[in-house]
């Protein structure tokens, strides 16, 4: 109760400081002089604010004071304390204070961060970020105040959807808000460097650091929610192409092609318009997506709380923020047209710039995949849905040359380059494709795109290994990253190629042979524990060659709410995953049992992992290549 | 008359512009072919021919009607106007029970049976997919 209040007027004043930072802003941009401690204490009391508001509803889940809506709807008495904490993340409301949490606390860190930069750079930077700081809180407190008061107060809380209560998912959506949220200060020094028209070299190298910051949250945190989809929802499978899914990888994708971009502005000043209109996009994709998971518009076997009101809200500010930077762009933006046209096709920079196109094309695929059944939807009301066949149609035959211009292009030199080593190139070539020939023989797929696709990601990485031993090419964060990348498409082929599957429905101390696979069917033990009754199955796999391996999948059926969930029971090696689930239908004696292997799953998430790695060493690199 | 720089760049642009079209006519046309309409159980009774594209069937589990054997699960999706028979071998997602929305993704063997290849899981047990919900409505 008197953490509500406390949480409550703390949001309110934080919305005051927003429009008196504001105010300050205006009128220090007109003398400009040093008085920027004034706007420094008042972001820091902001951000404050926040943290007082954000506390405060973490408390009230703690105490389980159900007098506070958010709490009534998402928590319960019996929950473990952990996921009491993370339940407060879990929601639409608390989520988005989340967001505007991340919000502050970035300008707060651009602020402090922030040194060779002009003050009105800084400045105008900060009035673009208040401007979204104050639609979040306007948004906050007008359609999802997480301090709502209920009364009468209810006995108890109606408990946080089961499937949610995952250590994985606790972390994914501050891990993943930092990656969105962090693009919110790409999208608002852009929109100030184009006002000021200081888009240029230095500010490239300034802004890069931030680039890769929410580069590296955003790739983590799809990773955790894949990990997460892959145990949690019982289907075996890392990625599914669902609405929400995509969501977070079209931001990744314009952010993939911004980092890279900014590269080439960096060392060149050229792709400024480029650099400008990524960064809004980055950023609009992000918002995008929290608007399209949160207004429950998409169709998706995800969605979890929706309400169309919100939604409207997030469209219209959505649009004013598109708006507003368009306008910017084009009134603002002045090309150089001097260095525009001294591109020469074979150098670092074209590569680039023809991956980046690349990469656009994967993301208009992605983004029509998904909007298009909204569309429909609305004009028609037809309903359909975008399978992964669409996907994978449109996308994987064109990883090949990606992923080709991914191996030559960090060879080439800048501007105009000769390619060297050619004899080298091909040698690699022609013993990837004959390794990759060698692999796909043994699975009876499609031969001819299967060699070719593993092949040329094999080539990217045979060729990015050895650059990375070699002094002329070396670059210690692009060979790892670029070796993650060979290494996760790699394994994703292999993985697809070589899964099996058996699914069929048991009871218990049946026994099944399948491809000289045997499941046996031991038995079950119930169990009772603090929020859930757990029922667990023991089954004794015998593989072709001899080997007995005992797992136990369980089922979890909840108190509050009353769900049904299933533990799948990974057992994980170096290069393949068993994976078994089971469920039960209708109380039957039948149980539905799942059981899968699959090939090199661990390395998809380590190449991953290999992937951010990579970004993050380029922090460190200044130290010792300069 | 023209410079071959302006010559070069015309050129540079109708190639851009030609890769565009491309482009948008390739996801078109896969668009086309790769996606699955979703149907309910009165609209297959109404339809005038059984195709053999994957569809999307969606309404409510008719009560006491799943059974189970060793290979497959049967239980019958209804409306509350018509009703079809799906035959599904898989396995099948937390929530799916009697009473309960779903959604089962396959092929119709004739206006009164479907085999279901993917029975899809739905996380909030107040959750229902939109298509149910209006199926459902407008009974």
């Amino acid at each position: 109760m008197l953490y509500s209040v406390i949480g409550y007027y703390s949001l309110i004043l934080g919305l005051f400081s927003a429009i008196i930072l504001i105010y300050f802003s205006i009128k220090n941009f007109q003398n400009s002089e040093l008085l920027d401690t004034k706007i420094l204490s008042f972001s820091f009391l902001q951000f404050f604010l926040v943290v007082i508001s954000f506390l405060c509803l973490i408390f009230s889940f703690v105490l389980s004071d159900f007098s506070n809506e958010t709490v009534f709807n998402n928590s319960h008495t019996t929950k473990p304390l952990f996921y009491k904490i993370t339940g407060t993340w879990g929601n639409h409301e608390g989520s988005l204070l989340l967001w505007l949490l991340v919000l502050t606390l970035f300008i707060l860190l651009f602020l402090i961060k922030t040194k060779n930069q002009t003050i009105k750079y800084k400045i105008l930077t900060l009035v673009f970020q208040q401007i979204i700081i104050i639609g979040f809180f306007i948004f906050l407190i007008k359609t999802s105040n997480p301090f709502n008061y209920l009364f009468p107060v209810p006995e108890e809380g109606l408990g946080l959807n089961p499937i949610l209560q995952d250590p994985a998912l606790a972390i994914h959506p501050p891990i993943l808000y930092l990656g969105y949220v962090g693009s919110s200060i790409i999208f608002s020094s852009s929109l100030a460097a184009t006002s000021l028209n200081m888009i240029s070299s230095g500010w490239a190298s300034h802004i890069k650091k931030w680039v890769l910051i929410s580069w590296i949250f955003l790739t983590l945190g799809i990773l955790l929610g894949s990990i997460w989809a892959y145990y949690e929802l019982g289907w075996g499978g890392f990625w599914f192409w669902d609405p929400v899914e995509n969501v977070s990888l079209m931001p990744w994708l314009a952010l993939t092609t911004l980092l890279h971009c900014i590269l080439v502005l960096e060392k060149k000043h050229i792709l400024t318009s480029w650099v400008i209109i990524l960064s809004i996009a980055t950023f609009t994709l992000s918002m995008s997506g929290t608007f399209l998971v949160r207004s429950g518009i998409l169709n998706s076997v995800h969605t979890f709380a929706n309400d169309p009101e919100r939604g409207l809200f997030i469209l219209i500010f959505l649009f004013s923020l598109i708006f507003l930077s368009i306008f910017i762009f084009f009134f603002f933006h002045k090309t150089n047209n001097k260095d525009s046209s001294s591109l020469f096709w074979l150098s670092k920079e074209t590569s680039i710039i023809v991956n980046n196109w690349f990469m656009m094309y994967f993301l208009s695929v992605v983004l029509i995949g998904t909007i298009y059944p909204i569309f429909l939807d609305v004009l028609s009301s037809q309903k359909i849905s975008v399978g992964p066949p669409f996907y994978h149609k449109l996308i994987i035959p064109f990883l090949i040359p990606f992923l080709l211009i991914m191996a030559i292009g960090p060879k080439l030199g800048w501007i105009k380059s000769k390619l060297l080593e050619k004899n080298h190139l091909i040698l690699f070539l022609i013993i990837s494709i004959l390794i990759s020939a060698i692999i796909v023989i043994n699975f009876n797929s499609n031969f001819l795109l299967n060699t070719i696709l593993v092949s040329s990601s094999l080539y990217l990485f045979v060729v990015t290994l050895r650059d990375s031993f070699n002094k002329k090419y070396k670059n210690i964060s692009q060979n790892i990253s670029h070796i993650g990348f060979s290494l996760l498409i790699l394994s994703i082929l292999l993985n697809n190629l070589s899964s099996s599957e058996i699914i069929t429905n048991l009871k218990v101390g049946e026994t099944l042979e399948v491809n000289k696979t045997k499941i046996i069917f031991k038995s079950i033990n119930q169990k009772e524990e603090k929020n859930y009754k757990s029922i667990k199955g023991t089954f004794i796999i015998q593989n072709i060659d001899g080997i007995k391996n005992k797992m136990y999948p369980e089922l979890r059926i909840y108190n509050q709410p009353n769900i049904v969930t299933s533990e799948a029971d990974i057992k994980t090696t170096l290069m393949s995953d068993k994976f078994i689930v089971i469920n039960l239908v209708k109380n039957q004696e039948y149980f539905n049992v799942r059981y899968q292997v699959k090939p090199f799953m661990l390395w998809i998430w380590l190449s991953v992992v290999l992937i951010c790695f990579g970004g993050s060493m380029s922090f460190f690199k200044k130290k010792y290549e300069k | 008359m023209y410079g071959s720089k302006v010559k070069l760049r015309f050129l540079f642009i109708v190639i851009i512009l030609i890769t565009l079209i491309l482009t948008i006519f390739l996801i078109l046309k896969s668009l086309e072919e790769n996606v699955v309409y979703f149907q309910s159980p009165t609209e297959i009774k109404l339809l005038s021919e059984v195709k053999d594209n994957k569809i999307r069937v969606g309404g409510m589990v008719k009560k006491d009607s799943i059974s189970i054997n060793a290979n497959e699960v049967r239980f019958i999706i209804t409306d509350f106007k018509n009703e079809i028979n799906v035959i599904y071998t898989g396995a099948v997602p937390n929530l799916f029970a009697e009473e309960k929305g779903v959604v089962a993704e396959g092929f119709l063997k004739d206006r009164s049976v479907f085999s279901a290849t993917k029975i899809l899981a739905k996380h909030d047990e107040n959750y229902m997919p939109p298509e149910v919900k209006t199926a459902l409505e407008e009974k």
